[in-house]
């Protein structure tokens, strides 16, 4: 099971890839906020603002060096965990982000907890009986959901389980988390809404990977021999299949990063995704930069995690 | 690789006679006719609309569906159904040029790199593979934050936002159809660059470039939903299908139809493209 020299070069070369990545996004994400039109000193003075006024905060914002090094500082301040002042209300970005990341986080985990299990159980069934109506209903969900927009998946939630059944609150107050049933009832309807996105991603892929897995003649081999459907997929093309679903959970989960953003916003709920889209409203640039470089680092983060998983499962690299 | 098997298959014993593999089956029939009908739609709609989308016509909002207002009101009371009709030109409109631009802009370049190769072909995919590690949703809110939203500023942000996958999905065919013998004899020949990528490579991607290209088209639908969701995308007083979504949440409550078939429409889109290309005639997806 060892993995050969051979693999330990690809993996480095990958995570290379990843930092050459991480470099060039956040390039993308500094030079697209600077491309803001107007004067960010003028704007937060505002109209009545006298040229002299404009010029010292410029000079005040470190907004008169180049583009160049601005970048460079700015990149030496992330590292350092300096994410820069809000230009909206003062406050340090760091400050402003750490409870709405630990909120962010938190949804995030509960989805994943949720959507993984039922997504690999779901899948990995709908490949064992392939053709069947249990494969086809589970097939027609998870297109129908992949092609609809995220927000229409939790409206439809709300749609249901607030206004039809009235079992949950439709909006997610983050303050009302008193009893752990107030809590859970709080955070059902971001999940479940997150749960659907993310799901029909994680089952069609899983589908997918085991069927691949079973159209290879050693899997034919043993049902030939005589080996039931469940021990035929379970015992033999399961674990083979065990890296392609690794890498398809991994790569699924990087649907969260878009699925938070409508779903933080429709729900009221109070994460960074949120932040960020009212940090649009406001222009607020720093914390703009940061949320989108926190959404990115965990973007690449779980796709070089599927790349990874799929470099060291794959059995011709063993020796 | 399936090759690029040339018109003489008439001794094919398995192939029925007849144009065979080129024929739509119901399915993928029932989908170019939701797509055809939101096309026309969006050209002919706004002359069709029996009220104008802009104009206050009911003191009722979010008024169920009646006689007069076929979709019910909206927030403010104006006809949903005119709206609708209007929206459809902004979401349709808008998708269509911006995946147009992205898959020709895509095309282009990957057919560009996997001729040329080396170093420019290097360079190319390593930065727009970079710019793949960008959630789409994501660089749509900060390339719109940056610069405003305007209709031009939509369409191109959200050509930006997939070009380098048309980019990655044409390089790696054209790739594969530039080490073929044809390509060969016709560099041999003498042929320059773009004679081999309009004449030899092209017309043997357009098959899955297609494809590919409507599979594009709704995730680029999808995105602008989601801006506009966000108050990005579209501004008031006008109005695409996802920021009708947006302006009528208030009645999620109300179960008003104003939220809901606005909802319902963007499905129908995308659902049929998504149809009409998973059961396109096998001769058309399966060229290369």
């Amino acid at each position: 099971m060892s993995a050969s020299l051979a693999t330990w070069i690809l993996v480095a070369q990958r995570l290379a890839i990843a930092l050459l990545t991480l470099v060039i996004v956040s390039f993308a994400v500094f030079f697209a906020t600077e491309m803001l039109p107007g004067d960010v000193a003028q704007i937060l003075l505002g109209q009545a603002a006298t040229p002299e006024a404009v010029a010292g905060l410029r000079e005040a914002m470190g907004l008169d060096e180049p583009a160049l090094l601005r970048f460079l500082g700015w990149m030496r301040g992330l590292v350092s965990g300096d994410f820069g002042t809000s230009y909206v209300n003062d406050m340090p970005v760091a400050e402003l982000i750490g409870d709405r990341l630990i909120n962010s986080l938190r949804l995030a985990g509960v989805t994943t907890a949720v959507s993984v299990p039922v997504s690999l159980v779901l899948g990995i069934g709908a490949a064992m009986w392939r053709g069947s109506f249990f494969d086809r209903t589970v097939s027609i969900l998870t297109i129908s959901v992949i092609s609809v927009p995220e927000f229409m998946v939790a409206t439809l939630a709300v749609l249901i389980f607030a206004v039809w059944l009235g079992w949950l609150p439709a909006l997610s107050y983050g303050a009302d988390t008193g009893s752990l049933a107030a809590m859970l009832k709080a955070y059902a309807m971001p999940v479940i809404s997150l749960s659907f996105v993310i799901s029909a991603q994680m089952i069609r892929m899983t589908r997918a990977a085991v069927i691949e897995t079973i159209n290879t003649p050693y899997v034919e081999m043993a049902l030939l021999k005589g080996a039931g459907r469940v021990r035929m997929v379970l015992v033999h093309a399961l674990p083979n299949a065990l890296g392609p679903i690794a890498n398809a959970v991994a790569l699924s989960l990087s649907y969260l990063v878009g699925g938070v953003i409508i779903v933080e916003t429709i729900f009221n709920y109070p994460g960074v995704a949120k932040l960020m889209v009212d940090a649009v409203a406001t222009r607020d640039l720093p914390l703009i930069q940061s949320c989108a470089m926190i959404f990115c680092v965990s973007y690449l983060t779980l796709i070089t995690l599927a790349d990874l998983m799929a470099i060291l499962s794959n059995p011709r690299l063993r020796r | 690789m399936k090759a690029v098997s040339r018109p003489s298959r008439s001794g094919d014993p398995a192939t029925p006679p007849r144009r065979a593999g080129y024929s739509f089956n119901w399915v993928g029939r029932i989908g170019l006719g939701v797509i055809l009908f939101w096309g026309l739609v969006a050209i002919f709609g706004p002359a069709l609309a029996p009220y104008p989308p802009g104009e206050i016509v009911d003191w009722d909002y979010f008024s169920p569906m009646s006689a007069d207002y076929w979709l019910g009101t909206d927030y403010l009371g104006r006809d949903m159904f005119s709206r609708i009709l209007m929206g459809a030109r902004y979401t349709v409109g808008i998708a269509l040029v911006a995946v147009t631009l992205a898959c020709t802009g895509g095309v282009v370049l990957g057919m560009v790199a996997a001729v040329i190769g080396g170093w420019f072909d290097m360079i190319l995919s390593r930065l727009l593979d970079a710019f793949n590690g960008i959630p789409s949703l994501l660089f749509g809110l900060v390339a719109v934050a940056a610069v405003g939203s305007s209709i031009p500023v939509l369409v191109l942000t959200l050509a930006a936002i997939y070009l380098p996958g048309s980019y990655r999905f044409a390089r790696a065919l054209a790739v594969n159809i530039n080490t073929m013998d044809f390509v060969t004899v016709a560099r041999a020949r003498g042929e320059g660059t773009p004679y081999l990528i309009a004449r030899e490579i092209f017309p043997n991607i357009l098959g899955p470039v297609l494809a590919d290209l409507g599979l594009r088209f709704v995730f680029i639908v999808l995105v602008l939903s989601g801006l506009s969701f966000l108050g990005l995308g579209v501004q008031p007083p006008n109005a695409d299908w996802g920021a009708l979504v947006r302006e009528n949440i208030e009645g999620l409550s109300l179960g008003a139809p104003a939220v809901i078939f606005p909802s319902i429409t963007i499905a129908t889109l995308t659902i049929s493209v998504n149809m009409f290309i998973d059961n396109l005639p096998t001769k058309i997806r399966d060229r290369s």
